[in-house]
């Protein structure tokens, strides 16, 4: 088999990853994006272990860590969406901006950091509860 | 003497207008892995994100298949088709997804995204076509990817980072639950 069929058809699902991760708002559409990426991984290095031949089978191996991994970050990943969404009503990654820096005063215009301010309060309020909540 | 002299040539340098039945498969395979990804980044339908993502991970699955990893393909239709789609399938439930169609699945910057990921896919298609265009994969032989393989080889030669693994898997599960329990002492929140 040619090695270029494997390679570009990772390269292209990477690729399918990156639109998906830039362009999604829903953030565990963003998840199954990352997925989309970390497979294109998987199936360069299966590609490239049954190429070379490796007496260890380093690829495989790598593989198989790769993919638990993923399971892990996705198990993660989704507790946190959710405690987001539990949180704050919403898991669009659009309005959690309770961490992002204020619009500039030559960037935007004079409604955006009107609504930043909005978002900030309750995200703080909300912190403090949970801090609260926790201790 | 003519005829042994191709038969070594062919064997040595395959044509690339004789593909064989597995490049044939592997790209038919292919094709419909990619269309199931673009159709999972691009549907405004969440569940049928999560459902053509399934077949995305399937078609990889195949594609391990006919490369000869086994134990791989089999990993790979366990834990991705198996758990982690059915996990976001859940996440989807329980953040109360839209059913129907919703408009607002793409946010306002899905032109740049366009745009990167193009560029990404030219720069990266032309590097490894560039690289890899006279490189061939032999599947004929001994088989790479049999399971007795793949467990010799991670049993005897990778067992320290397996174990870690298993730790890590540990605290992942452990850090799941922290995050995601409710704390009903002191003033519940609902």
């Amino acid at each position: 088999m040619h090695l270029a069929y494997p390679a570009v058809l990772a390269a292209l699902l990477f690729c399918t990853g990156i639109y998906g991760v830039l362009a999604r708002r829903n953030a565990i559409l963003v998840l199954m994006s990352v997925e989309l990426m970390l497979n294109a991984v998987n199936l360069n290095l299966v590609a490239f272990d049954v190429w070379l031949r490796d007496t260890l089978h380093a690829g495989q191996a790598l593989t198989l860590f790769t993919i638990t991994i993923a399971a892990a970050e996705i198990g993660l990943g989704l507790a946190i969406v959710l405690l987001v969404y539990r949180n704050r009503g919403s898991s669009d990654i659009d309005r959690l901006t309770a961490l992002a820096d204020p619009a500039g005063p030559g960037t935007g215009g004079p409604a955006d950091p009107g609504a930043g301010a909005d978002q900030d309060e309750p995200g703080a309020t909300a912190g403090d509860e949970k801090a609260e909540a926790t201790a | 003497m003519n005829p042994g002299i191709a038969l070594a040539a062919t064997a040595h340098h395959p044509g690339f207008l004789s593909p064989t039945g597995v490049e044939i498969t592997f790209v038919l395979v292919g094709l419909a892995t990619l269309g199931a990804a673009l159709l999972t980044v691009t549907t405004r339908q969440l569940v049928h994100a999560a459902l053509w993502l399934v077949v995305a991970l399937g078609g990889l699955a195949v594609e391990y298949l006919l490369l000869t990893a086994e134990f791989i393909a089999w990993v790979q239709v366990l834990i991705y088709v198996g758990s982690v789609v059915v996990l976001l399938l859940f996440g989807l439930m329980l953040t109360r997804a839209p059913i129907g169609r919703s408009p607002d699945a793409d946010s306002g910057n899905r032109w740049v995204a366009l745009g990167v990921a193009g560029a990404a896919a030219v720069t990266l298609v032309w590097v490894v076509v560039d690289a890899f265009r006279a490189t061939w994969i032999n599947l004929h032989g001994a088989v790479q990817g049999t399971s007795r393989a793949t467990g010799t080889s991670l049993f005897r030669h990778w067992v320290l980072p397996f174990e870690a693994l298993s730790v890590l898997l540990l605290a992942a599960l452990v850090g799941a639950i922290v995050l995601s329990r409710r704390d009903d002492g002191g003033r519940g929140s609902e």
